[in-house]
């Protein structure tokens, strides 16, 4: 099939950037989205022209590195990464709008690349269990009742690709903060900085400048691994119970 | 003298094994190995580059430990190396099954299972922390899957017969790298490591024969930057995309591991390649990377042809008399779990007889109808789902229908760099890890070793190992970018860099790593002679010169550039290549995943010469395009005594 794709063009940070206009030939409906984005890329290099910069790795919808907004959609039409769309949902002939994804949390680095290391920087204020190596204890010394083992993996999946903020009007990151404070705060193993953990994270997510949550539900209609809206009410039952415990203290 | 004309030099040895009960060395080597006191561990500085299973744990653990750490990864976040797109398990000898596993028996199937070409020590070390992972990894959070009871489950995989791998649906090692992540992360909010994304190694600096720093990359600036360091460990993974198409990540590639090679480091068995048996099959040639299904789907699938060539009728107009379960036919005790290399060769085996299944004939079936029926489509979604959902969306076909196609695929590289008991290299200073290294897979890696072995690098041996290294070793001098060696390297690496901007010919970097894959594949792949090997060593050579006069890189050197990073990468698979192809040449036997056709028994499975070539293959470099050095490191097996493989 033959396309017309609008790409956002922008050097780097500190440029401006606008939509560019490209005309694609040859399609075939097995390709992956990516993989019809390498094609251009290969005629652009062969032009001497800059390819588009955009950011992915294992193709297979599980490192989260893609991350592009198709025709207004965080990953596009499809609930799944961008590497993991193929072009069979879409038609000859189409006009296939692309972008980056878009939060003042995320500032662009070049084309569709953004810089999403404040998503790390939550992490590191408190997503994980304090556990130095070689300090556990034998795995089965405490069982973990399976609705909250499943209820944990449920949080876990999250691949941290943003698509979630990419999604939400205010450009807010409860999702992605809220699947890791579940995942964590559910397990046994969790419970001594289940307080501390929630607080935490979510003083970081205030200070990276994401917006405030209005409950819009689109994090959770774009989330490619299906992290539940409920899971922003967990958090916020969390932090309501740690702010009260540590009042208390 | 040409590339083949290697020649042999003194043997290798490793030096580091202590000798004794193969169950007590781990323990001897742990109280032989001196100690670096608490006060002092922060005055060292560790580099690590790579932030996957090996990477992510080495990193953490040493931070705890007291040293300071400077770790890389090419990602944007350490939490993206492509550890995280294992699916299936991780082995550990728990035996909470009580199905009659220990650890002996998991470094028993492990030594078997790598056809005999691994180290006995290593491998009975690996099998003994296994069990220490599991406790690690629970400790941290990772939800692995659970019984109802609220105990750990785990399942079946390839060349065993005990149930012995830990589970979190099909994605485990996604769920084992956050475990791994999450520790770097609190780590990196203390302090104890100095983390730098979106930047690549793309140099070893060696000063006074010891490994002394890095020159990487920062691939949004573009800047070109030394680090110095009293150790440099190497976690950046596999070289299986040489292979271009390949189940690794798209930037996954063998730079550091081939650079520090051209530094001195000996490459150990180069030719020992994965090729997985369950991967989705290709469609077309846009193709960019092959998809994994993990193996954990053999415990349920059952994998068929029909027994007619040319059949072309639907799977599901084809009755059961006219399909041929080839593996649980030709081994019926193992059935549908043999090995990976005894699957993929058996799949290209009918394929080659005209019996493979979908476009090109290139696939075989993976049918879950049985399952289906046995189990309920229920219990099928919830140990598989998410796999099942992948294979619909990457084919358009729905596998509770219709069964699946797969074909082999590369997957995983059981050589790297060579190293001693103590994970270092043959650069005093340097350690690999993890899939960079050769030690623990021998000529073929069982499933769910990968992520057992990554770990076990990272959070046990090397933080346990590195101390003797670094306390014989305190480096009072400190490094300068001022150093003549120092300069050197820098200058070297802006010079490639350079020429790849200069060249502007007409050529693209994927359309040469395209071309040297497809080669590599069809000559250095599932099934390997003699003469095609010459082949390929006579082409490879062509194209690198064919590569320097035609590559176009647009842009500069001073900003993000994809295509310059990729073009550098593809620099060192054309000369990497050439060391598999020469390894597989030498290595006249089949072994594992190598397979000669030259050598194989009877009934065309892999016939080992164990008289000639026990040994590990350790080679040295001289040049680009000039003959290697080759050492043998003999392989003694005092416990598991080397038979032909049997899984029939």
């Amino acid at each position: 099939m033959k396309l017309t794709l609008r790409v956002w063009r922008q050097k780097n940070a500190d440029a401006d950037g606008a939509m560019s206009t490209y005309e694609v030939d040859g399609i075939s409906s097995d390709m992956s989205f990516l993989e019809m984005l390498d094609t251009l890329n290969e005629e652009l290099i062969l032009r001497g022209e800059d390819p588009v910069a955009f950011d992915h790795d294992c193709r297979e919808g599980i490192c989260g590195a893609c991350s592009l907004v198709i025709n207004g959609d965080a990953h596009g039409p499809e609930r799944t990464t961008t590497c993991q769309l193929h072009m069979r949902s879409f038609s000859d002939g189409d006009t296939i709008d692309v972008e980056p994804w878009r939060a003042s949390a995320f500032p662009v680095i070049k084309d569709l690349v953004v810089d999403r290391s404040a998503f790390d920087r939550i992490i590191q204020a408190g997503g994980y269990i304090t556990a130095p190596t070689g300090a556990a204890p034998e795995a089965h010394a405490t069982p973990v009742p399976k609705p909250d083992a499943d209820f944990a993996f449920e949080h876990a999946e999250c691949i941290g690709c943003g698509a979630c903020v990419a999604a939400c009007p205010n450009g807010a990151a409860m999702l992605f903060t809220s699947a890791k404070v579940n995942h964590l705060n559910v397990l046994p193993q969790g419970a001594p900085e289940r307080e501390t953990r929630v607080l935490d994270m979510v003083e970081q997510m205030d200070e990276e400048g994401f917006g405030g949550c209005t409950l819009t539900g689109e994090c959770a209609t774009a989330c490619p691994k299906g992290i539940p809206l409920v899971s922003i009410t967990s958090m916020n039952k969390e932090w309501l119970r740690a702010t009260r415990k540590v009042a208390r203290r | 003298m040409t590339y083949t004309d290697y020649a042999t030099g003194e043997p290798v040895a490793d030096t580091k094994a202590p000798t004794g009960p193969v169950a007590e060395r781990w323990d001897k080597r742990r109280f032989e190995a001196k100690l670096v006191n608490p006060a002092n561990r922060r005055k060292h500085t560790v580099i690590v580059v790579g932030t996957g299973l090996a990477g992510g744990s080495a990193g953490a653990t040493l931070a705890e430990q007291g040293y300071h750490v400077v770790q890389f990864c090419y990602q944007d976040s350490p939490r993206r190396a492509h550890s995280i797109a294992a699916q299936g398990g991780i082995n550990a000898a728990k035996n909470y099954r009580n199905d009659g596993d220990s650890i002996h028996r998991l470094f028993y199937d492990t030594v078997k299972g790598g056809d005999f070409r691994a180290r006995e020590s290593n491998v009975h070390r690996l099998a003994q922390i296994s069990v220490e992972i599991i406790d690690q990894c629970v400790a941290q959070g990772v939800p692995f899957a659970r019984e109802y009871g609220g105990l750990l489950d785990t399942r079946s995989f390839g060349g065993v017969q005990v149930s012995r791998t830990f589970y979190a649906r099909g994605q485990t090692g996604q769920q084992l790298l956050l475990g791994a992540y999450q520790a770097l992360s609190r780590q990196i909010a203390a302090g104890n490591i100095e983390m730098h994304p979106r930047t690549e190694m793309l140099d070893l600096i060696v000063v006074d024969g010891r490994a002394r720093g890095i020159v990487a990359r920062d691939l949004v600036t573009g800047r070109i930057d030394t680090y110095f360091a009293d150790a440099v460990v190497l976690a950046s993974g596999g070289y299986g995309n040489v292979f271009y198409l390949s189940t690794n990540a798209m930037n996954s590639n063998a730079t550091a591991i081939w650079r520090a090679h051209r530094r001195g480091a000996h490459f150990a068995n180069p030719c020992f390649t994965q090729i997985h048996p369950t991967c989705i099959p290709r469609t077309g040639d846009h193709q960019s990377k092959l998809t994994l299904m993990s193996e954990s789907l053999r415990n349920d699938g059952r994998i068929w042809v029909p027994k007619a060539k040319g059949d072309t009728r639907p799977p599901n107009r084809i009755p059961e008399d006219e399909r041929d379960y080839y593996l649980e036919r030709i081994y019926p005790s193992f059935g549908n779990l043999v090995p990976r290399d005894i699957a993929s060769r058996a799949a290209k085996n009918v394929c080659d007889e005209g019996r493979g299944v979908g476009p090109g004939g290139q696939g075989v079936y993976l049918d879950f109808a049985d399952a289906i029926q046995r189990m309920g489509r229920a219990a099928v979604e919830a140990k598989y789902g998410n796999l099942f959902d992948m294979y619909q969306r990457i084919t358009d076909e729905d596998p509770y229908e219709v069964p699946m196609r797969i074909y082999p695929a590369v997957h995983y590289t059981m050589g790297g760099l060579w190293v001693d008991y103590d994970l270092q290299t043959t650069i005093p200073g340097l350690f690999a890890i993890g899939e960079a290294n050769f030690s623990d897979h021998g000529a073929n890696r069982l499933g769910a070793s990968a992520l057992m072995q990554g770990l076990a690098d990272g959070y046990f041996v090397l933080p346990a190992t590195i101390n003797d290294y670094l306390a014989r070793n305190p480096h009072q001098d400190a490094v300068t970018g001022e150093h003549p060696a120092v300069q050197e390297v820098l200058a070297e690496t802006e010079d490639r860099l350079n020429l790849l901007l200069a060249v502007d010919g007409d050529r693209t970097p994927d359309s040469f790593h395209r071309e040297v894959g497809e080669l590599m594949w069809e000559f250095c792949g599932m099934a390997r002679t003699d003469s095609g090997l010459r082949k390929a060593l006579e082409r490879i050579p062509q194209i690198r010169e064919e590569f320097w006069r035609r590559i176009k890189v647009p842009g500069t050197g001073e900003e993000f550039n994809q295509s310059l990073e990729k073009a550098n990468r593809v620099v060192d698979y054309l000369e990497l290549a050439e060391l598999m192809c020469l390894d597989a040449l030498h290595r006249a036997e089949s072994c594992g995943g190598h397979f000669r056709e030259e050598s194989q028994t009877p009934d065309g499975e892999a016939a080992r010469r164990d008289d000639e070539f026990a040994y590990a293959a350790a080679w040295e470099f001289t040049g680009t395009g000039e003959a290697p050095v080759l050492h043998k490191e003999d392989l003694v097996f005092e416990y598991v005594h080397p038979t032909q493989r049997s899984y029939a």
